[in-house]
């Protein structure tokens, strides 16, 4: 085939994609409604903090802590158990956010000058509201020692996060790239093969595979115009999570937005894949949100880290491409680093691309049935 | 083609079928849907493969040579197979560019069928009515100028004027050295083509000149005319003599048991009996059968049990 | 006889387009109506009104006589409604329509079970009563979406192209269910595009852009353009819209 064929097929495409307004409007605004919406979701502002202390050995250093914390408007104290042992069962029954537990003789310590040491606790199955009231203590403790004045080696605070589900405490910054992989599987897994399987259903397919046409060539000009939908995505939720949330952006735009491509692609081969073994839209559709976009968000740490899945389910998440995308993007946007700690990354994406699109062309037939 | 066979499931799509068509000819498939006609286009087409049987078109193995059949064949599926959000002018554009040509390039071969459209070349063919979007799916089929034309139903749920129009077009084109395989379940478009193969559950029952095909019909046949249609039906099913009767149009088409006897001498029994059982105005002529009249008398019992 | 369709000065329009442009008619208790035209003349738009699917621009129209616009609910009660293809689900069992079909018009179960037995011996179905409709070859499947069109003993039944590519002693075993509802006093308002069985209704109209342009007895139409056909007295009348 020449290439007019490949740009009218293109063409066509683009038409298609311009021409359904709502479908594309949503397309459009979904990055930026998802940065936002993440965003906002998780960073609700604390008011009111339930916290639990725990004072073995009384003695006045404890009790003028206890009442700044008892006179602090963002603190109810709502327990005083006698023993860290009954810490657990408040926190399991959600009745406490952060627990205070002070060493004993630590009026005595600070008199001594050696660090009288307490321990914060909080619960972190909220990541972004755990950390604010983490830090919400911090300050309240730390208006305490700046009372106290410089002498002696002062109050040392040592922390301990009750983990529940989430260990590293994922703020807005961690989810932006888990965020552009979610976007970039929906327009293009999910639309490819919808649009793919739509030609399937009118019998447009029956048309274009009675041509000269080979599979690939479908393919070809099938997928590259959701690329270009996919940059535009891409841009916007940087966009968005600069403008809105100020996301730091460390390292390359330019192979961030190489290593967006990559994983687009990736995506689109699967969307064919899925296409050519469903025959209806409907199945197509729900075969790319099972197939792509489940797996892409629950098993690529972009919601629960993959250090705190069972042994067995780790291996797993090797095969899902957005692991590997989202290891790429926080490197580039957080950490500032380039292709010389990533590299292992983006080859495992060539990889899968190189399977999924073989694999894709192998099962698009040239016949019907 | 010889001896084709296509199995779906529990269904025999297709079975024995044997037929060719010659150069510059404009042959039919006749038959109702189920027929086989569509599963049949689609071997030739290359679409599908057979179970049994070889199939040749242009000289060229529908299963070895598929990709030089698709680069000369015109194929126009069964049901509208365009884009509805792309409007008359960019479809066409689009598969002329799909088979490495161009709408200009093709222009002349298509222009007695696209002209009627042109007018309308910006407007989405979603927005077509029934028979303006069969001629665009007509000219998409053309623009590569093909040496072969395999149309599947083109005037199925089509109003009568543009049948008649569409039909009109094909005989131009015939006219103009291409052959023509066409599908149709409406018997009296087959008097349009050179020869027709009659076609019932995946069987060809009769391959012949439409004229020729009528001849077939195994009984001497009358058409009866009464002002009370359904009594007429009635009384004619209750006649000792009768071997079918059915509506056709505003008369009913008769046939008789009796072979020995001249159809003049059935002619006058039988209005003699209507007049006794009070269709004082009834009419009796013998009649020479048509397609559809052999047609139904040929397949015999209409429909197979199911299961 | 009573007009069991009534229509007057009937008009719909999409934006500038008038698709159906003032057209009044009435159609008899018990009468076999075949309503024609060419593709786009207005006939889907027309139907879609007389059912209650659409509202009407302007103009009036009852059907069994209730009032289109405002009546629409007793409307679709009294009417059965065949379309050429989405009448009966196909993943279900021939029983499985009966029933769905006799619930949704609110017959008694013992109603259903009666009616439907009649109509299962009556199209001799019974040894593919729990067949998938989608397993039975379409005559049949037509026949018997008319025969549920008819469970609930509608005043007038709306059978839109509903012999389209059916065989043709099918075809014409279906027209004799035709004659045998409007013999039970059904009204039967049909569209085909076959002009042969045009000419077994008792009055046919032909609408032209949205017009009628012609409303007869299929002899009165014939004699008063000199056709000896109801085909040719279409081709002349029926230039297609557009």
């Amino acid at each position: 085939m020449n290439t007019t064929a490949l740009a009218a097929f293109m063409t066509k495409e683009v038409r298609h994609i311009l021409r359904d307004r709502q479908t594309l409007t949503i397309l459009l605004l979904l990055p930026l409604a998802m940065v936002v919406l993440f965003g906002y979701a998780l960073r609700s502002d604390v008011n009111e903090v339930r916290l639990a202390l725990v004072d073995p050995a009384p003695d006045y250093a404890t009790a003028a802590l206890r009442g700044r914390f008892a006179g602090n408007a963002r603190f109810r104290i709502v327990a005083t158990p006698e023993t860290m042992a009954k810490l657990e069962p408040l926190f399991r029954r959600g009745d406490v956010d952060v627990a205070i537990v002070f060493e004993p003789g630590f009026a005595a310590r600070l008199a001594e000058g050696t660090p009288a040491r307490l321990l914060l606790v909080g619960d972190a199955s909220d990541p972004n509201t755990g950390s604010t009231m983490q830090a919400y203590a911090t300050a309240v403790i730390a208006g305490y020692q700046a009372e106290l004045g410089s002498a002696g080696a002062g109050v040392q605070i040592v922390s301990r996060t009750r983990m529940r589900y989430n260990p590293t405490l994922e703020s807005v910054n961690l989810f932006v790239p888990g965020l552009i992989a979610l976007v970039l599987t929906l327009v293009s897994a999910l639309m490819t093969a919808i649009s793919l399987s739509r030609e399937k259903e009118r019998g447009t397919l029956e048309v274009l595979l009675v041509s000269p046409l080979r599979p690939w060539q479908i393919i070809l000009g099938k997928v590259l115009p959701y690329l270009l939908l996919a940059f535009a995505n891409v841009v916007t939720a940087l966009l968005a999570a600069w403008v809105v949330f100020r996301v730091p952006f460390r390292g390359s735009l330019a192979l961030l937005l190489v290593a967006s491509m990559l994983y687009s692609m990736v995506s689109l081969a699967l969307g064919v894949l899925v296409a050519a073994v469903t025959t209806s839209q409907r199945a197509a559709m729900i075969g790319a949100l099972v197939g792509t976009m489940l797996p892409n968000e629950l098993l690529s740490g972009m919601i629960f880290p993959i250090s705190s899945m069972p042994d067995w389910l780790r291996p797993v998440t090797a095969v899902i491409p957005a692991r590997w995308f989202i290891v790429i993007a926080r490197g580039i946007m957080l950490k500032g680093v380039g292709l010389e700690y990533l590299w292992q990354a983006h080859l495992v994406l060539v990889l899968m691309l190189a399977v999924f699109l073989a694999l894709a062309i192998r099962s698009f037939k040239p016949r019907l049935a | 083609m010889d001896g084709l066979g296509k199995r779906f499931e529990a269904t025999v799509a297709l079975d024995d079928v044997t037929f060719d068509v010659r150069p510059a000819e404009l042959f039919g498939l006749i038959g109702p849907d189920g027929a086989g006609k569509t599963t049949l286009f689609r071997i030739l087409a290359t679409l599908l493969l057979p179970d049994r049987g070889s199939a040749t078109v242009l000289g060229l193995d529908v299963v070895r040579d598929l990709w030089a059949i698709r680069a000369r064949v015109g194929y126009m599926p069964g049901r509208f197979s365009l884009y509805p959000d792309l409007s008359v002018e960019e479809n066409l554009r689009f598969f002329a560019s799909v088979f490495g040509t161009s709408l200009e390039e093709g222009y002349r071969i298509i222009a007695p069928i696209y002209r009627q459209i042109e007018r309308f070349k910006n407007r989405r063919a979603g927005a077509l009515s029934g028979g303006m979007k069969q001629k665009l799916a007509l000219s998409c089929a053309l623009v590569h100028r093909p040496d072969l034309l395999f149309l599947d139903e083109p005037t199925t749920g089509v109003d009568a004027v543009s049948r008649r129009e569409l039909w009109d077009l094909l005989g131009e084109l015939k006219a103009s050295g291409l052959p023509i395989l066409v599908a149709t379940p409406y018997m009296d478009e087959a008097a349009r083509c050179d020869r027709v193969a009659l076609m019932q559950r995946g069987r060809v029952l009769a391959i012949d000149a439409p004229a020729a095909v009528g001849a077939r019909f195994p009984r001497p046949l009358f058409a009866v005319r009464a002002r009370d249609r359904y009594a007429l039906i009635q009384a004619l099913h209750a006649y000792p003599y009768t071997a079918s009767a059915f509506p056709f149009g505003d008369e009913l088409h008769y046939s008789d048991t009796r072979r020995d006897l001249a159809p003049v001498a059935i002619a006058g029994e039988l209005r003699a009996y209507l007049q006794s059982k009070g269709f004082a105005d009834a009419e009796v002529t013998p009649i020479r059968p048509g397609i559809e009249d052999a047609f139904m008398a040929l397949m015999g019992t209409p429909q197979e049990a199911a299961g | 006889m009573t007009a069991v369709i009534d229509v007057h000065e009937l008009t719909r329009r999409f934006g500038r387009f008038t698709a159906v442009d003032a057209i009044s008619f009435d159609v008899k208790a018990g009468e076999v109506f075949g309503f024609l035209g060419a593709n786009g003349a207005g006939k889907t738009t027309a139907i879609r009104m007389l059912i209650g699917l659409l509202t009407p621009t302007s103009g009036r129209a009852s059907v069994a006589g209730f009032d289109v616009l405002t009546r629409a609910e007793d409307v679709r009660r009294r009417i059965g409604y065949m379309s050429q293809r989405f009448s009966l689900y196909q993943d279900l069992t021939v029983r499985e329509n009966i029933t769905l079909y006799g619930g949704i018009y609110g017959l008694s179960d013992a109603e259903i079970r009666g009616r439907g037995e009649a109509l299962i011996e009556e199209l001799e179905l019974g040894h593919a009563s729990l067949e998938r409709v989608a397993a039975l070859p379409l005559g049949w499947k037509q026949k018997l979406a008319f025969a549920v069109a008819l469970l609930h003993r509608p005043a007038v039944v709306f059978l839109d192209e509903p012999t389209s590519g059916v065989d043709p002693i099918t075809r014409r075993q279906f027209w004799e269910m035709i004659y045998a509802a409007a013999a039970r006093g059904t009204t039967v308002f049909v569209t085909t595009h076959y002009l042969d069985e045009a000419e077994y209704c008792d009055r046919v109209s032909i609408m032209v852009d949205g017009r009628i342009g012609a409303l007869g007895t299929p002899d009165e139409l014939k004699r008063k353009y000199g056709d000896a056909t109801l085909e040719e007295v279409f081709v002349r009348l029926a230039r297609p819209a557009a």
